[in-house]
């Protein structure tokens, strides 16, 4: 096999169906762009969620009047409840918090709205155990221990509301996802599309071949090198579109949340993980595209 | 050289077979005309030796290969030990003269160094040494098939097989390129050539091979065209 022979077929083919070839490369690049956000939005909820993992807390209230009475919990319900959530396996620590601290760290919060601290009074804030769980997945077990407990007010889990988040943006990557299939479809028919093409108007090309002996091999790897090419050129073009958008885009919308810890910040790591994903899935369905439309269309 | 056994072919869209218990043997370095009207069978005949089709009854064999039996991986092996020349030369417009004759052996994966060396001899071969830079729209048709018959000789197969190769020129130069058949046909290269020139059959006075409707209906060891009709 004479390398320089099939490139330069490869060459000549791709720059006879110009329009095709950027057309080509155009829809591989977006629906790999699409791909590769979703990729990125997955890594970011991964991220995320590590970011969050430890800062889960189970945080129960107490009732008003143990708020009231019981300021140090030495006495119960009060005493007894901290002492069976610090034997309790699934916790790993326990903070009291009395109704004055709970009224420090509400100023704390509401700082830049004054009315807002005016109006709360220490008496509205319950105390509260923070509890720190050593497996933050499972918050029901406590929610289930110590619901209706006596001393016991109210349990939040602010597991429920981060539950809320993740969804919102599983539902950005699964819409991600959609949209690159769709477009991925489009990708395909077009490779598809230029490969009978490309041997259409090399039929004359490939028909001498044919009659002078040329293996099946020789006669279709330059089509089929000239849909991986495509293929790979849109891979590039798409890598740096992320790299793009991230630097002129993402950095500066999500430049406030990444700030204060919210989420993570998309990394130059996280587009170095997802561009090999992107080119190797660019070589393969491009390769495979082309071996299909060779086989169903081409004869040989 | 080439056997067929009683060879009939039937296309899918046809009623009538275009070959019917055909039988002929052609013997290595044999000058063989095959001629008879269109439609008689004689493109049929090509493409069986060449198994761009395989006959639906029979055998054909060519230079030991059983066609009827080969693997699909191995056809290029039998095309690589024939040589075909059509009535429109078929040519890369794109190409020169001498790039035209390379590509026969660039796609069979000859070395560059083997190419260099074999590709003006046969240009030499043909008459067209000093035109190895032209471009094929600059040549007369005589030498366009000139060039087609350089290419399908370049790689020395054993075999030529010759569709209608002067059907587009002048009976002038149709006999320069049946002169240049012949020089090959004497390097011990097996010829077969379809065709309807009359002239050109009579004057040589060849095996002639005639088909109609399918069957072989003449094969004279020295022919001409129009016996018996």
């Amino acid at each position: 096999m004479r390398a320089s022979f099939v490139f330069s077929e490869v060459v000549t083919g791709l720059r006879r169906n110009i329009t095709m070839t950027i057309a080509m490369i155009i829809t591989t690049a977006i629906s790999l762009l699409l791909l590769g956000g979703g990729l990125l939005v997955v890594r970011m909820i991964d991220n995320t969620k590590e970011l969050y993992q430890d800062k889960v807390q189970v945080n129960i209230y107490l009732t008003n009047d143990v708020s009231a009475s019981d300021k140090q919990c030495q006495n119960d319900p009060c005493k007894g409840l901290r002492s069976a959530l610090e034997s309790d396996p699934a916790v790993q620590t326990v903070e009291f918090e009395n109704r004055d601290q709970a009224y420090e760290r509400f100023k704390r919060i509401f700082e830049a709205q004054p009315e807002l601290v005016k109006l709360a009074r220490p008496e509205a804030l319950p105390s509260s155990f923070n509890v720190r769980l050593k497996n933050p997945d499972r918050p029901e077990v406590i929610v289930q221990t110590y619901q209706g407990r006596p001393g016991v007010d109210s349990i939040g889990d602010q597991s429920q509301f981060l539950d809320r988040f993740f969804s919102a943006l599983n539902g950005v990557r699964n819409g991600t996802f959609f949209m690159a299939g769709l477009m991925a479809v489009a990708a395909l028919l077009l490779i598809s599309n230029t490969v009978q093409l490309s041997a259409f108007t090399r039929r004359t090309e490939v028909g001498i071949m044919r009659l002078v002996g040329a293996t099946r091999w020789y006669t279709q790897l330059p089509f089929l090198l000239e849909a991986v090419v495509t293929g790979l050129t849109g891979a590039l073009v798409a890598t740096g579109l992320l790299v793009g958008l991230k630097l002129a885009f993402l950095d500066d919308v999500l430049a406030q949340p990444i700030k204060s810890g919210v989420v993570k910040a998309v990394e130059a790591g996280d587009i170095a993980f997802v561009a090999p994903i992107l080119f190797l899935i660019a070589t393969v369905v491009s390769a495979f595209t082309g071996y299909v439309t060779l086989r169903l269309y081409v004869r040989t | 050289m080439i056997r067929l056994e009683q060879v009939s072919k039937v296309y899918k869209t046809s009623t009538r077979p275009a070959l019917e218990n055909v039988s002929v043997e052609v013997d290595k370095g044999e000058f063989v005309f095959l001629i008879g009207a269109s439609g008689s069978g004689k493109s049929t005949f090509l493409r069986l030796l060449l198994r761009e089709e395989v006959p639906s009854k029979g055998r054909v064999y060519v230079a030991n290969f059983d066609l009827t039996r080969m693997a699909r991986r191995r056809v290029p092996r039998l095309r690589q030990s024939i040589g075909c020349v059509f009535q429109d030369f078929r040519l890369l417009a794109n190409k020169t003269v001498a790039e035209n004759v390379a590509f026969a052996l660039e796609v069979i994966g000859k070395p560059r160094h083997t190419i260099r060396k074999v590709v003006p001899e046969v240009l030499e071969l043909v008459g067209l040494e000093g035109k190895a830079g032209r471009m094929p729209h600059e040549l007369s048709g005589g030498e366009q098939q000139r060039v087609a018959i350089a290419r399908a000789f370049v790689n020395r197969p054993l075999m030529l097989l010759a569709d209608e190769p002067t059907g587009n020129l002048d009976p002038d130069t149709s006999q320069d390129i049946m002169l240049l058949l012949e020089r090959i046909n004497r390097t011990g290269t097996t010829v077969l050539m379809a065709t309807h020139d009359h002239s050109i059959v009579d004057s040589m006075r060849r095996r002639v091979v005639e088909l109609d409707l399918g069957r072989v209906v003449r094969d004279d060891a020295r022919g001409v065209y129009g016996v018996g009709r």
